[in-house]
């Protein structure tokens, strides 16, 4: 097997076996949208008018829930050290980890959001979009997470920090994504997978850059 | 020519740790540190990895300077970078695919071979350093940088470090090892000291025993 499949594989699995961060992601996700109507009332068209803020909103805040833990764990435990030292680039070593994480959380939000969004009253012709949406838009969330994650390595508490580094920089990805679900649709999707593309080009470099100095 | 370090020095956060640290180890051989606690060993391998910019001097391995991005270096440090989460075969086969060599010598090298199917989180702390010393026989590297191997081992573990450690630099390995344990290995020895201390007896003391 290759050495990048490896890695990818490794993740994922762990990501999965130590049960949790997929379905805390998904019980976030749900809980939220089920909350949403309690705030607001039950009518139906203010729903309808919300829903893709809301979706887009929990889908963004779920996807931080487990961010601290992309690099948090193999740092306390060394193996950030020896992936360093291994034949792979950090920087790729850095790309991989943010696409299991994307894997584990961004996929699974994309799958289950259709479902979540009929309780919101979403037109049923949105929905496709609603999922290309999320599914052009939310790789972009793990790897601009993957910078907050490298910044808060090893600090205490590091979780709510990476909210407030990350959810700023957030805010193109959320526009574009929520305006997918607007009356022309394909400019917004367009561009929210504009945006995901150029963040999937810097962000490993700039993780792997803070990386480095971290691992001092 | 194997490893050649001249007059290398060492800063972490800015504070000088080592300076003119100067030594040469052909290939084939092993040099072991020596030194209090704080003195830098740590900081000499990690320096040594790449992980931490060399601040002055060289250090070069065969034809290349070690430093950021250098091939051919493994280390094992204080901890074993082992996860909880696999297995002890789905550990050593994942290092194995990473570093593109093969698994089976590595299993059977530290009494692995029964444990496999056992997840590592429930291994004991001397098994876990066993499984984190076996990813350096998988890394293929030329250059081991091993901090304190034999830390929770017991003397049938460092007998099989010792053996695998002997293998490695009867292949032309190369193999710095900092530790407080004797290992029964022919190595150089090296003892570190704190730079800028002085050490000559302090001339307003002289004929001062309290």
């Amino acid at each position: 097997m290759n050495p990048a499949l490896a890695l990818l594989r490794r993740d994922v699995l762990l990501a999965l076996r130590s049960g949790g961060s997929t379905v805390e992601a998904l019980i976030f996700f749900l809980i939220v949208i089920v909350l949403v109507p309690l705030g607001t009332g039950p009518d139906a068209d203010i729903l309808r008018a919300l829903a893709p803020g809301t979706l887009w909103l929990a889908a963004l805040l779920a996807c931080l829930l487990s961010l601290d833990r992309l690099f948090q764990a193999d740092f306390e435990d060394g193996s950030l050290d020896a992936l360093a030292l291994s034949p792979l680039p950090l920087e790729a070593i850095v790309a991989l980890k943010a696409l299991a994480h994307w894997i584990t959380t961004g996929l699974p939000l994309t799958l289950i959001a259709p479902l979540l969004a009929l309780m919101l009253n979403l037109a049923p012709d949105r929905l496709v979009w609603l999922l290309l949406g999320l599914l052009a838009g939310t790789p972009a969330l793990s790897f601009i997470g993957a910078i907050g994650a490298a910044l808060t390595l090893g600090l205490r508490r590091g979780g709510l920090l990476i909210g407030i580094l990350t959810l700023p920089l957030y805010i193109p990805t959320l526009i574009f994504g929520a305006r997918t679900m607007a009356d022309a649709p394909l400019p917004a999707l367009a561009l929210t997978f504009a945006l995901t593309l150029f963040v999937l080009a810097l962000s490993p470099f700039a993780t792997a850059r803070i990386l480095r100095i971290q691992m001092r | 020519m194997g490893l050649v370090l001249h007059n290398l020095v060492c800063r972490r956060g800015g504070r000088l740790i080592l300076s003119d640290v100067s030594f040469v180890v052909p290939a084939g051989g092993a040099l072991v540190l020596r030194g209090p606690n704080g003195v830098g060993k740590t900081t000499l391998l990690r320096s040594l990895a790449g992980l931490i910019p060399i601040a002055g001097g060289t250090a070069r391995l065969f034809d290349t300077s070690l430093g950021p991005e250098a091939e051919g270096v493994a280390l094992s440090g204080h901890l074993d970078a082992v996860k909880p989460g696999l297995t002890v075969a789905e550990t050593l086969a994942f290092w194995a695919r990473l570093y593109g060599t093969d698994m089976a010598p590595a299993l059977q090298a530290f009494g692995l071979a029964p444990l496999r199917a056992r997840a590592a989180g429930r291994l004991s702390a001397g098994q876990k350093r066993r499984l984190g010393l076996a990813r350096l026989a998988l890394s293929g590297a030329r250059l081991w940088l091993m901090d304190e191997p034999t830390v929770s081992l017991d003397t049938d573990g460092v007998a099989e470090v010792t053996a695998l450690l002997e293998r490695h630099l009867a292949m032309g390995g190369i193999a710095v090892i900092s530790t407080h344990l004797s290992l029964p290995l022919a190595a150089e020895t090296l003892t570190l000291r704190a730079p800028g201390v002085d050490t000559r007896p302090d001339p307003f003391l002289t004929g001062f025993d309290a």
